[in-house]
C-alpha cells in the first residue's frame, strides 16, 4: 500500500513542478486520491517541495476539505445552512444517518461512505442539498436521501447520481449537473446577450490608461460587498511599482445565501474571463487566477474548457486578438472548503499554497499581494461588468442605479418565498419590491447582505439596496413571521465560529464568549445586563477584530438585539443577588459525578 | 532619514519613515502594550493587545506604519478597556495557574494583567483541555499557556533559521504544531531564539524554574513597559 502512495504523492508533486506555491493543487489531489493526506504523505511532499511536514500540516489542516485522517470513498457533505433547515434538513440528515448507520462527521466500517455536514454551498434556492464528493445534489428529501445512499452503495460513483441535467450549461457534457439556475430576472448588464471578443475589441483600441478611465467613469464599485470603487483599485495596482502583476478573480461566494456568482460562472464564463482579460491589459498584467470555491469544483472542467476555447480563439495567450505585446493567460485554483478564503487577503494566500489566513494590511494587495506583486482581486460580477462597461460605455452603465450606485446588481434570493433564485435588479430597488417579485407570503424579516451584514425587520422593507442604504454582496434571504429570529442568529454565530481563521484573539476567543452569552439568555438563564454585555463583547469584537470575518461575526447577534430586542428581554429576568443565574448546579451534580465515577448520594 | 510628525495621545512625536507606530511610540518614551510583537520579527498582528486609534479608526499598532500628521490616540478609557479584555480573553482561552507556575513573575501575560489591574477574569473560564510535551530533554512545551502570539514560530524561522513551529488547525482550534511526532524529534536547542521568545510559560527551560525569589523577579516591583517609558522621560 505504501508504496503506490509515495510514488503518486510524488508523481502529483512533479505535476506541480514541485513548487511550493503550488501546495493547495497538491494537497488537494492527493486528498482525492488516497481518501486523506496522511503524516506520510506530508513529509512526502515537504521533501519534494523543499519545506517542512509541519508547514503541510498547517495547510491541510486548515481547509475543512481535506483531512488528516481517512475519509470514505465517497464523502457526503450536507449542507447545513438556515435555509437548508428551514426546508427540511434536520429529516433529511436523519434518514441519511440511519440509512448508513453512522452519526454525522463518521464513516461507515467499510470506509467507503462519510457523511458529514458543511456551510452553504451555495444552492440556497435548491435546498436542501450536498456535495457528493464534487456532485451537487438538491432538492433533497428523506426519501430521496435514502434513494441516494441506497444506490451509492451498490456504484460508490457520485457521477451516476444525476439522472436528471438542469437548464442551461448545467446540461453542458462537461457539467452535467442537476443544478438548475433558477434565473429570474434578465438584467442588461449581465444577462443581455454577449459575444466573446467583443468588449475586448473595444478595449484593445484604448490606451490601458483610457481603459481605468472608462471604469472610472463608470462609478463601477465592487460587487463582492466591501463596494470599493474598481477604477481605482486598478489605477493603484498599475501605478505600483512591480517586476510583474497579477488579476485575480475570487469565486469563492461562500457569504450564506450567495449562489450568483455560481450562475454567472455557468452562463456568462465568457464575461468573466473578458473581464479578467480587460484589467490585465488595464493595470498591465499577464497572469489571472480565479479561485474557484471547492464547492464549485464540479464547474471545473467547463471554465478549464472555456479557458481553452478562448486561447483558440485568440482571445487569451500571447498576442492577443493581435495586438503586439499583450499576453495574458487564466489558470483556476481551487479553494477547498474555507469561507475566509473569500477575504482577499486570505485568498491571496491560498492562492500562494498558504493558510487562507488574512494577511496584515497595510500592504494593500494593488502595493503588494500575490507573491509579493501589485495584484488585484475583483468579484466574478464585478469583472462580468467591466465587460459591459467596455462593450457598452462608461455613460451607458452609469446612467442605471440609484444616485451614488451606478448599474445592476446580481441577487440571490431564498428563503421563506415562492420564486427563490438570481435576480437582476437596478440598484436602488426596495427590499418591499424584491418580497413582492418573489412572492413571498407573510415575511417577518430579511437577511441583506448574508449574516455578515444585517437583519432587518418589516418597518425597513423600505429600504432600497444600495452601498448607501442596504449594502449586499448579493445574498438576501427572506423569513417569514413565524421563524425564530434568536435561533437565526444563533446559527450564523456558530458558523463564524467554525470559520474565523483563529488568528486574533478577539474573533478566536471572543466569538466563544459570545456565544456562551447568548446561549446563556435563549436558555432562560439571562438577567437584563446580559444584554448590555452581549452588545458590548460584540461592540469590541467588530471593533479590534483584524479583518472582515471578525469584524461582522457578530453582527447577526447585534441585528437581533437592535431589530429584534424585545424577544431578546422577554428572555431574561432580574435575578436574587449573590445567585450565578449561568452555573446549572444539577449538570455540575452530573459532571462531578460522572469524573468521580459514582453517584452523588444526597441528589 | 525622511521623518514624518503624528501626535500621540496629543503628544507630538518624530518617527522616520517606514516605522511601525508601535516603534515611532517606543522612541518617543511612549508605551503601547503588546504581546505578539518581540523584538525586531516581523508583526503578527494578532493578539490585538496594541489596538490604536489612527486617525479614528482602530489599528494594531504594531503592523501600522507611520504617516505624517496622524492622530494617533493610545490611552483613552476605551482602548484600554478593549486592552483589558483582550487580556482577559487570553486568560480564559487557556489554562494559566500563576500561583505555581515557573514563569510568574517573568510572564508578559500576567504582568500585563498587573498593569491593567486585572485581578480576576471578567468572563467564565474556558477550561480546555491540552496537551503538555515533555520529550526534549532540557524544553518543554505545555500547551495550556499558549497564547498562540506565534513569536516562536516567527523567531524559529527568522532568527535561529529553522522552522521547529507552526500553527495547525483553525478557529478556536486552533494551535502550536512542531515539526516532528514530539519536541525531541525537531531540531530545536535549549539556546534558541526561539524558547526565550515566548511571553509565557508555554515554552520553558527545563530545571531552572523559581530560580528567582519571588520579589526578586522582574515584573514583581517594576510594571511591564515601564523601561521603555522612563526612557522617554531622561
Amino acid at each position: 500500500m505504501k508504496q503506490p502512495m509515495a510514488k503518486g504523492t510524488d508523481e502529483i508533486c512533479r505535476r506541480f513542478g514541485n513548487d511550493r506555491t503550488r501546495m493547495m493543487d497538491i494537497v488537494l489531489e492527493v486528498q482525492a486520491r488516497f481518501g486523506c493526506v496522511s503524516h506520510e504523505a506530508m513529509e512526502q511532499i515537504a521533501r519534494a517541495v523543499n519545506t517542512h511536514p509541519v508547514e503541510v500540516e498547517s495547510v491541510v489542516t486548515f481547509y475543512s476539505f481535506l483531512s488528516v485522517k481517512p475519509q470514505g470513498q465517497v464523502v457526503i457533505r450536507l449542507c447545513s445552512d438556515i435555509v437548508d433547515w428551514m426546508k427540511g434538513y434536520e429529516d433529511v440528515a436523519d434518514a441519511m444517518s440511519k440509512e448508513l448507520g453512522v452519526t454525522m462527521g463518521e464513516t461507515t466500517p467499510d470506509g467507503a461512505i462519510t457523511l458529514t455536514r458543511t456551510p452553504c454551498i451555495g444552492m440556497s434556492d435548491q435546498a436542501p442539498a450536498a456535495l457528493v464528493n464534487d456532485v451537487v445534489v438538491t432538492h433533497l428529501t428523506p426519501e430521496r436521501g435514502r434513494q441516494l445512499i441506497r444506490d451509492l452503495r451498490r456504484h460508490l460513483d457520485p457521477p451516476q447520481l444525476v439522472t436528471m441535467v438542469g437548464d442551461g450549461n448545467n446540461a453542458h457534457p462537461l457539467v452535467r449537473s442537476m443544478v438548475r439556475n433558477n434565473i429570474r430576472m434578465r438584467g442588461p448588464v449581465h444577462f443581455a446577450g454577449f459575444e466573446p471578443g467583443s468588449a475586448l475589441r473595444k478595449t484593445l483600441a484604448l490606451a490601458p490608461e483610457a481603459v481605468i478611465r472608462e471604469i472610472k467613469e463608470s462609478r463601477l464599485r465592487g460587487r463582492g460587498g466591501a463596494g470599493f470603487p474598481a477604477g481605482l483599485k486598478w489605477e493603484l495596482a498599475r501605478n505600483a511599482p512591480g517586476r510583474k502583476r497579477y488579476i485575480l478573480c475570487n469565486a469563492d461566494e461562500g457569504e450564506p445565501g450567495t449562489f450568483k456568482d455560481r450562475v454567472l460562472l455557468t452562463e456568462r464564463a465568457d464575461m468573466v474571463l473578458e473581464g479578467m482579460t480587460i484589467a490585465g491589459y488595464a493595470v498591465g498584467s499577464d497572469s489571472g487566477i480565479i479561485y474557484l470555491r471547492g464547492e464549485y469544483r464540479y464547474l471545473q472542467p467547463f471554465l478549464e474548457s472555456a479557458i481553452e476555447e478562448r486561447r483558440r480563439q485568440g482571445l487569451l495567450g500571447t498576442d492577443i486578438l493581435g495586438k503586439k505585446g499583450f499576453p495574458f493567460d487564466i489558470r483556476i485554483q481551487l479553494g477547498a472548503g474555507a469561507y475566509v478564503c473569500g477575504e482577499e487577503t486570505a485568498l491571496i494566500s491560498s492562492c500562494e499554497g498558504l493558510r487562507g489566513d488574512p494577511r496584515n494590511r497595510p500592504p494593500f494587495p494593488p502595493q503588494q499581494g500575490y507573491l509579493g506583486c501589485p495584484t488585484i482581486v475583483n468579484n466574478v460580477e464585478t469583472f462580468c461588468c467591466a465587460s459591459r462597461i467596455l462593450l457598452e460605455g462608461a455613460s451607458w452603465f452609469a446612467a442605471m442605479g440609484s444616485p451614488r450606485t451606478s448599474g445592476t446588481k446580481v441577487l440571490s434570493i431564498s428563503g421563506d418565498c415562492r420564486k427563490p433564485g438570481v435576480y437582476e435588479v437596478p440598484f436602488g430597488i426596495t427590499a418591499q419590491e424584491l418580497i413582492e417579485m418573489t412572492e413571498a407570503e407573510n415575511a417577518g424579516s430579511m437577511l441583506i447582505g448574508g449574516p455578515s451584514r444585517q437583519m432587518i425587520g418589516s418597518e425597513r422593507f423600505g429600504g432600497r439596496i444600495c452601498y448607501d442604504d442596504l449594502a449586499t454582496g448579493g445574498a438576501i434571504m427572506i423569513f417569514n413571521r413565524a421563524r425564530n429570529k434568536l435561533e437565526i442568529a444563533e446559527h450564523y454565530l456558530d458558523f463564524f465560529i467554525e470559520e474565523s481563521c483563529g488568528h486574533c484573539t478577539p474573533c478566536r476567543v471572543g466569538l466563544i464568549l459570545l456565544k456562551r452569552a447568548v446561549h446563556k439568555v435563549v436558555a432562560g438563564a439571562g438577567e437584563p445586563s446580559d444584554l448590555t454585555d452581549m452588545r458590548d463583547l460584540s461592540n469590541f469584537i467588530i471593533r479590534t477584530s483584524r479583518c472582515g470575518l471578525g469584524q461582522a461575526a457578530p453582527n447577526p447577534v447585534l441585528g437581533a438585539l437592535e431589530n429584534f430586542g424585545d424577544l431578546y428581554a422577554g428572555l431574561v429576568a432580574e435575578r436574587k443577588p449573590g445567585l450565578l443565574p449561568e452555573f446549572d448546579l444539577s449538570q455540575a451534580v452530573v459532571d462531578a459525578e460522572l469524573r468521580a465515577g459514582r453517584q452523588s448520594k444526597y441528589v | 532619514m525622511s521623518g514624518v510628525t503624528l501626535t500621540i495621545d496629543g503628544k507630538s512625536v518624530a518617527a522616520e519613515k517606514g516605522q511601525t507606530l508601535l516603534k515611532a511610540a517606543e522612541g518617543a518614551g511612549i508605551y503601547i502594550p503588546r504581546l505578539c510583537a518581540y523584538k525586531d520579527l516581523l508583526p503578527h498582528g494578532s493578539c490585538r493587545v496594541c489596538s490604536v486609534r489612527v486617525n479614528g479608526r482602530i489599528q494594531a499598532a504594531c503592523v501600522q506604519t507611520v504617516t505624517d500628521g496622524a492622530i494617533v490616540e493610545n490611552e483613552t478609557a476605551e482602548l484600554q478597556e478593549y486592552r483589558r479584555n483582550i487580556i482577559d480573553l487570553l486568560f480564559v482561552e487557556g489554562n494559566h495557574f500563576c500561583m505555581y507556575c515557573e514563569k510568574s513573575g517573568h510572564c508578559e501575560l500576567q504582568a500585563l494583567a498587573y498593569r491593567f489591574g486585572i485581578t480576576a477574569p471578567r468572563y467564565q473560564l474556558l477550561y480546555p483541555k491540552r496537551d503538555i510535551d515533555m520529550s526534549h530533554p532540557d524544553v518543554y512545551l505545555d500547551h495550556n499557556r499558549c497564547i498562540l502570539c506565534g513569536r516562536c514560530v516567527r523567531a524559529s524561522q527568522d532568527l535561529d533559521h529553522k522552522n521547529v513551529f507552526q500553527f495547525i488547525e483553525r478557529g478556536c482550534r486552533k494551535r502550536l504544531q512542531v515539526n516532528g511526532e514530539a519536541l525531541a524529534a525537531t531540531d530545536l536547542q535549549v539556546t534558541d531564539e526561539a524558547v526565550a521568545s515566548c511571553p509565557v510559560g508555554a515554552l520553558m527551560r527545563k530545571r531552572v524554574g523559581y530560580s528567582v525569589p519571588v520579589g526578586e523577579r522582574p515584573y514583581d516591583n517594576i510594571p511591564i513597559g515601564r523601561d521603555i517609558e522612563t526612557a522617554g522621560e531622561e
